[in-house]
């Protein structure tokens, strides 16, 4: 067991002019579950590569507890790796797969057998112990990668997007069993994802990247609750948020014939005349009483039971036209059409500077 | 920015897309197979596939014939009138194997020989194309394309082209102007024909097997390095085994050319009977008036039987889809 430190860690594929991973810095904790997340290509799958040793490291270091594995080829970092196609040798039985670690690791044939057994039996595969994984399906060729990883006992996991192949039913079945299984064994695991439902579900923490550069990184409440800036926003919940530009007024700011009350302060901060808002589509109160907020036209409400979601769009001043998504009560809204008229609950707005796209609001309480 | 989230139990939309179109094309592909397959499987199909095969085995067939055959009947008819001249016999097989007079062929030594030179003539090239093959696909380093593209172009040179300057090297030993970097070689000796068969067989060697061996996933060698596995475990536990049917069928290759092969061990085997192999001695066998060619038959099949044992013997390698079941798709 042991932590896991970035320090500026930098990947630059040879003939590109801008690094796939720029400088990042983070830390994992002995034990946690920390999940990189990000839009593909954004450079998590190769900070994780990076980790495993497949990468290489251009400038700066990685650690495994205290000790500096930039240099260190793969087969010496004691980690154990899931791959997204799972990369499983064709040619040996599950039982071999899982055992292959331990005997390039020399440890002898009945330790092997025990080892390979009890990682089994936690994973349910005892029946397939001796089945080739042609013979097996989707879900149990995942198991099987695991059930390789699980049996090292290794300082760290890691995973990458070992979901994405699965289909929508397993894969929120194995996200639960995941989690549960990582807690249980309490190692350091690093895991990727596209995926944000997956990583608010699992993570510890997540670490948001895009384009190479870490965006945020805190507890999956921290993210919701308060981005640093427009993408982590715009990335992390589902729908998404909802972010338009808006006039700043006196002490606040505009929301059609409205002014959201804003700390003075925050809005000194800011660049420009404008600033960028979210809500969230969970955050917002839906009125029909004209001027009590931001003007939307409804075009469509989808029902989804309990909840609605009402799609429509305002148009500001300047013509311009800004899809909102708001959640409604399910038996009772408005119908497409309608006008109706929309504020942000007391306490979720959120304020990004227009220019930097960085947080504006309580930016100091995250630290 | 809302297009780049997508709930988990959704299917994610880059990626399924991706795997329709995949899928679309594996489909495609199926139904492409599907049609050259019936094709191929028609009536007309079949009896052109026929034809071919009775064509190309009745030589073969008549050589059988032929080989159990009286001498007389050999030299006065021909082995279609079988029937009309009935007549069996051992003693070609017996004259060409086991006969010990001076004039007789006396295969059996020569059989030992052919072995002796087809085995690690077929053995040498394919471990060292096997490795050179797995660092050309697997381990960076710089030139290796470079590397590559001149052992592919190496094939250009014809073997002839070589046979003398090989020759000169084996028996005075490689010279740099006035250094000696290698001694010569003692002339009949099988490592002069080990050597040149397997120079002439690498390019082609390395060639082939890098191009099977660059097809096996990559994520499977970085999980065996992830694993714990260096070069040597990942090579011998992971590449050999998946690169099976490829190192088998041109094992089979390699073993029919050299046992097949007469101008090569003519000109390094030194022409002592200590290392020539069968068909050196086929060449001579007729006797120097060529008056004793009722032999050619019998020495024939003796020659034909190790092919066919290494054909159907190693044939069990050619396993399809030996890499399915490694990752998804």
């Amino acid at each position: 067991m042991a932590s896991v430190t970035f320090d500026k860690a930098t990947r630059l594929y040879p003939g590109s002019t801008k690094p796939a991973v720029d400088s990042i810095d983070l830390q994992v904790a002995d034990g946690e579950f920390l999940v990189l997340v990000g839009p593909s290509g954004c450079g998590k799958s190769t900070s994780l590569r990076m980790l495993a040793g497949l990468e290489e490291v251009n400038d700066g270091n990685i650690f495994i507890g205290d000790r500096n594995v930039t240099d260190v080829p793969p087969k010496d970092r004691d980690i154990a790796m899931v791959f997204q196609n799972y990369a499983l040798y064709p040619h040996m039985t599950v039982a071999e797969n899982m055992g292959f670690a331990l005997k390039i690791a020399g440890v002898n044939k009945d330790e092997r057998a025990e080892r390979v057994l009890e990682a089994a039996k936690l994973l349910d595969l005892e029946p397939y112990l001796s089945r080739k994984p042609k013979a097996l399906s989707g879900g149990q060729r995942q198991r099987v990668a695991m059930g390789r990883a699980i049996v090292r006992q290794p300082q760290v996991f890691l995973m990458d997007e070992p979901l994405s192949n699965l289909d929508a039913k397993l894969r929120v079945q194995t996200r639960t069993q995941i989690a549960s299984l990582q807690r249980r064994l309490g190692v350091t695991t690093v895991y990727v994802t596209h995926d944000q439902t997956e990583a608010l579900t699992m993570g510890d923490r997540i670490a948001v990247l895009k384009d190479g550069v870490l965006q945020q990184v805190g507890s999956p409440r921290d993210l919701y609750e308060k981005p640093q800036n427009v993408f982590v926003a715009g990335f992390i919940g589902s729908p998404a948020m909802n972010l338009f530009s808006s006039d700043m007024a006196d002490g606040g700011v505009k929301f059609g014939s409205s002014v959201v009350n804003l700390d003075r302060k925050f809005l000194q901060a800011a660049h420009g005349s404008k600033i960028t808002v979210g809500v969230r589509p969970e955050d917002v109160i839906v009125s029909t009483t004209p001027g009590d907020g931001l003007e939307i036209e409804v075009d469509l409400v989808e029902e989804l039971g309990a909840d609605g979601y009402l799609y429509g769009h305002a148009t500001t001043q300047g013509g311009e036209r800004t899809d909102i998504v708001a959640r409604v009560d399910g038996r009772l809204h408005p119908h497409a059409g309608e006008k109706v008229y929309l504020l942000p609950q007391p306490g979720h707005l959120h304020a990004f500077d227009a220019e930097t796209g960085v947080r504006l609001n309580d930016a100091a309480a995250i630290g | 920015m809302s297009s780049s989230v997508a709930p988990a139990d959704l299917p994610v939309p880059g990626r399924s897309d991706r795997d329709d179109t995949s899928y679309e094309l594996a489909q495609e592909g199926a139904t492409k197979t599907k049609r050259v397959k019936q094709r191929l499987t028609s009536r007309g199909a079949t009896i052109a596939a026929l034809i071919i095969a009775v064509v190309w085995t009745l030589p073969t067939f008549g050589l059988f014939v032929s080989s159990f055959r009286p001498e007389d009947e050999i030299r006065n008819n021909g082995w279609w009138t079988i029937f009309q001249n009935p007549g069996f016999t051992l003693a070609n097989y017996q004259d060409v194997l086991l006969s010990s007079s001076a004039s007789s062929p006396q295969l059996g030594s020569y059989f030992v020989n052919s072995l002796a030179i087809a085995i690690p003539g077929t053995l040498f090239p394919l471990v060292l194309a096997s490795l050179a093959a797995y660092a050309f696909a697997w381990i960076k380093f710089k030139g290796s394309n470079a590397l590559f593209i001149l052992v592919f172009a190496l094939q250009i040179v014809p073997l002839q082209m070589a046979l003398i300057p090989l020759l000169q090297m084996f028996s005075l030993g490689l010279r740099f102007g006035e250094t000696q970097i290698l001694p010569g070689l003692p002339a009949g000796n099988y490592a002069q024909v080990w050597i040149a068969h397997t120079i002439f067989a690498l390019p082609l060697a390395i060639f082939l097997l890098h191009n099977f061996i660059s097809e096996i996933p990559g994520e499977v060698i970085e999980a065996a390095r992830v694993d714990g596995a260096g070069h040597g475990q990942v090579f011998f536990r992971i590449i050999i085994p998946l690169a099976l049917p490829a190192i088998a069928s041109f094992g089979i290759f390699q073993f029919l050319w050299v046992w097949n092969d007469l101008l090569v061990a003519l000109v390094f085997s030194g022409g002592t009977p200590d290392v020539a192999p069968l068909t050196q001695r086929l060449a001579e066998l007729t006797g120097s008036r060529g008056q004793e060619w009722q032999r050619l038959t019998a020495a024939a099949f003796v020659s034909l039987v190790i092919p066919l044992i290494v054909f159907f013997s190693l044939q069990r390698y050619f396993v399809r889809g030996l890499l399915a079941g490694s990752t998804k798709g």
